[in-house]
């Protein structure tokens, strides 16, 4: 392998290690979790991505032979982190009780948009709201 | 020069699985210990892929593959508890 291959590779492994860095240090410093959500969602599996590019890199320059695992690894993450995230910001988002006066009212008469004014406290309750008012 | 590269992530992920732990233990609330517990996941695949470019070997891969595939059900396992107080109703 000649110095520019391996100066490509190793480019790449200090690009994504740094951005998982940079990932986990916005996990551990910026106030609230809405924000917290943030960087490691997506520095994190940018970082991972990088890795990954690198390691195909060696791996072409190593043997010649081109590996379609590590593509998997990164579509795998690439699918499944922003579900995760949009989960945890679902599940926030439930614990929080005084969430109403902070957003913005919808036009019908429940809290929800999407049900109009006729089905106003019909939708079942949550364990997380079992002890709130049913303002579904 | 690809060693000196190896080096420095294994050092960058070693400190950011340690913040890591850090917000899991400090946490104010349970779902940042969840997303704590998930990147640090996340993080274990970056480490097994750098192990394995250092000992230029494609034997870790499948490690990692099968970490990519099953911390993401975990996550969501503890945000339908979170959520429903049942994981599959």
């Amino acid at each position: 392998m000649n110095s520019l291959f391996e100066a490509v590779v190793a480019f790449h492994i200090v690009v994504g290690a740094f951005f998982i860095f940079v990932g986990s240090f916005g996990l551990l410093k910026l106030p609230s979790f809405m924000a917290r959500l943030h960087a490691p969602s997506k520095s994190t599996t940018l970082g991972v991505g990088g890795c990954l590019v690198a390691s195909m890199l060696q791996l072409w320059g190593e043997t010649g032979t081109i590996s379609v695992q590590e593509i998997l690894i990164t579509s795998f993450l690439f699918m499944t982190a922003p579900v995760t995230a949009h989960f945890l910001a679902l599940a926030y988002l439930h614990t929080q009780r005084d969430i109403d006066e902070s957003l913005p009212q919808p036009c019908s008469k429940s809290n929800w948009s999407a049900l109009g004014d006729e089905v106003a406290g019909t939708l079942p309750e949550t364990v997380s709201n079992a002890e709130q008012p049913n303002r579904f | 020069m690809i060693g000196y590269a190896v080096s420095f992530g294994f050092a960058a992920i070693s400190i950011a699985l340690l913040m890591n732990l850090w917000r899991l233990a400090m946490g104010p609330s349970l779902l940042d210990r969840v997303i704590a517990g998930d990147t640090m996941v996340v993080n274990m695949i970056a480490l097994i892929i750098l192990y394995g470019i250092q000992r230029n070997t494609t034997l870790y891969f499948e490690s990692a593959l099968l970490l990519a595939m099953f911390s993401f059900i975990s996550t969501i396992a503890y945000c339908r508890f979170v959520l429903r107080g049942d994981i599959i109703e």
